[in-house]
């Protein structure tokens, strides 16, 4: 498979979607649509015909303002149909601007409420060690969504359980959408945000930085944590990105936190990603 | 209550190998039996309440049957919203356990009590809400819990060492509250009490019998649900019906009480008026133990007793 061509259309698509429903928020689905294509295009271990197997790698969008994102992403790889996608914001339909629980499979959290993913993710960390099951679970954060003091209750707990299987939860990926921009201004302008890697890492992960548009580097990032972590830590990948990532005229402007593009930005923005009809 | 608590828990645990019970850094000493017995299924998750629900409804999304421990208004008020979203929108069944329920930790200030946990939660979808008012209970209500596999349960207790009021453990089913003995059939008052306060409502039955009135009384072990066939024969048949809860009169068992009579007297008037008896709508400011508190908010024997007697003159007149 193409990622990079994949993620393309996925931009696509969730431009579309934003366009036609009215949604907001596209800023921040495009800031982490690589990581969501990377991850079910390579890395998760999740049979979206069996989306409920106990052993199957777990993700949850934490920041779920951005769920177009999962929503294109979990249908591009065969969790629902088209009808399913082609309903999404509409009056009665499975999708929400923000998801609720169990709204198509494989969606593993209702989230939208910030600082819910992690503790939740921690938790099926904690039950595969508990049953002596071999899943992984990522999660995947924005930066403002650090502002939140559950994440940082959540950090602190991830590499301090300890049971039989030892101590830390090694199964564990939190992954932060580092786009440097929140709901009003720049994150590290609204709270003290930066040396964001250093604090994870103070707060006992095994945090690295990468390009979190480099699709070759998040792949072998995610890779290396699910196949062989042997740091007896948690993993947190901070993931530098840019909010509107794809479409220039979208990119680090935070108008397009709320802004929905009209038609003819629509058909540039496709021009643009290369996927025009 | 407490020991009752945690004598059924780890009954449970030991038969069960899905249960799994979080405490946030309380109950030093008191779980050693279940961290000798049961190591991989005890986690002190810290005080970090908001975490602890979460962790607990990503563990019930794995199939486990997690309990969480501390004291109530942490486990609640503190964490309404993960309630709320994690647990009550998710439908995962998880036990939420609150130790020091309404004035039951009267000395440690207003911080800790809990007079307004059972209103914000009883308004939470999918959330049953219980309130034993002896150790025994406390066990039924334990197994209550475990059979619901369709959403969490709030269970407040009291705090260690209150005696047990009845001798063995009252056989519960969902929305039945437990009708204690020697009860009048055709009472002038039927006491509903809520919890904590089940002694004081003992106490207060005998004092009203003793002035030559029928009461009938009831343990209601559940908010919420209420139980619907006991409010129907306890406003038929009496002249007042009187809740009692160590919770605020607003938004608790009595406002839940207060509710369901609105909504049924649109199909009928009801003979019997409602008489709520609960804390006021203030923060205690002055210390002191749990004596004191029930007694400056009104939650004594004799101050119930006041009440109702005053309040019968207004109610309807019997027959």
């Amino acid at each position: 498979m193409n990622l990079s061509r994949t993620a393309a259309e996925l931009r696509a698509t969730v431009i579309g979607m934003s366009h036609a429903k009215k949604c907001p928020h596209l800023g921040s689905a495009l800031s982490c649509l690589d990581i969501t294509t990377t991850l079910y295009g390579s890395v998760l271990r999740i049979d979206p015909k069996r989306a409920d197997d106990p052993d199957r790698d777990r993700f949850i969008l934490s920041k779920g303002h951005a769920a177009p994102a999962l929503y294109a992403t979990l249908h591009r790889f065969g969790f629902f149909g088209d009808d399913v996608l082609e309903r999404f914001n509409e009056d009665g339909a499975e999708l929400a601007e923000q998801p609720s629980p169990g709204c198509v499979p494989g969606m593993e959290a209702a989230t939208g409420s910030l600082g819910h993913g992690l503790p939740i993710g921690l938790g099926m960390a904690l039950a595969a060690k508990i049953q002596g099951r071999d899943y992984k679970a990522f999660v995947c954060l924005s930066d403002g969504e650090c502002n939140e003091g559950s994440v940082w209750e959540a950090a602190m707990t991830a590499p301090a359980l300890s049971g039989a299987w030892g101590k830390g939860l090694d199964n564990l990926c939190a992954i932060v959408d580092y786009n440097k921009l929140q709901a009003t201004g720049r994150s590290h302008e609204i709270l003290n945000l930066p040396n964001l890697a250093e604090k994870w890492r103070a707060f006992g992960w095994d945090a690295v930085e990468v390009d979190g548009h480099d699709l070759d580097q998040l792949v072998k990032t995610f890779t290396d944590f699910r196949d062989a972590n042997t740091s007896g830590k948690p993993k947190a990948v901070i993931a530098h990105t840019v909010k509107g990532k794809g479409v220039p005229f979208m990119e680090d402007d935070n108008n397009w936190h709320y802004r929905i593009p009209n038609a003819d930005e629509v058909a540039q923005a496709r021009q643009l990603l290369g996927v025009a009809e | 209550m407490r020991n009752a608590f945690r004598d059924a828990v780890y009954e449970w645990a030991k038969r069960d190998e899905r249960v799994v019970l979080l405490s946030a850094d309380i109950g030093n000493r008191m779980f050693d039996a279940f961290k000798a017995d049961i190591p991989n299924r005890f986690y002190n998750v810290g005080i970090a309440e908001q975490n602890m629900i979460g962790l607990a409804s990503g563990l019930a999304m794995s199939g486990l049957r997690p309990v969480c421990y501390t004291i109530a208004n942490f486990t609640t008020y503190r964490v309404i919203e993960q309630i709320r979203v994690d647990l009550c929108y998710h439908h995962q069944p998880v036990i939420v356990a609150g130790v020091g329920g309404g004035l039951s930790y009267a000395t440690l200030g207003s911080t800790h009590h809990s007079c307004e946990d059972i209103g914000m939660l009883r308004s939470l979808p999918g959330l049953d809400v219980l309130t034993p008012g002896d150790p025994p209970e406390v066990t039924a209500c334990v197994e209550l819990a475990k059979q619901k596999t369709d959403g969490p349960t709030y269970i407040r207790l009291g705090k260690k060492g209150e005696p047990p009021i009845h001798a063995d453990v009252p056989t519960l089913k969902p929305a039945t509250w437990i009708t204690m003995p020697d009860g009048s059939d055709s009472p002038d008052v039927e006491l509903l009490s809520c919890g904590t306060v089940l002694p004081v409502a003992i106490d207060a039955a005998e004092r009203l019998r003793s002035q030559g009135l029928g009461v009938a009384l009831r343990s209601c072990v559940s908010v919420k649900p209420l139980d619907p066939s006991a409010l129907e024969q306890a406003f038929t048949r009496s002249r007042l019906v009187v809740t009692l809860e160590e919770h605020s009169t607003q938004t608790g068992f009595g406002s839940a009480v207060a509710e369901w009579k609105a909504d049924r007297e649109l199909t009928a008037p009801l003979s019997a008026g409602l008489l709520r008896l609960g804390t006021p709508d203030v923060f205690l400011h002055r210390t002191g133990s749990q004596a004191y508190a029930r007694k400056i908010t009104g939650l004594t024997p004799d101050a119930i007793l006041k009440r109702v007697t005053e309040s019968l003159v207004q109610a309807t007149p019997a027959g």
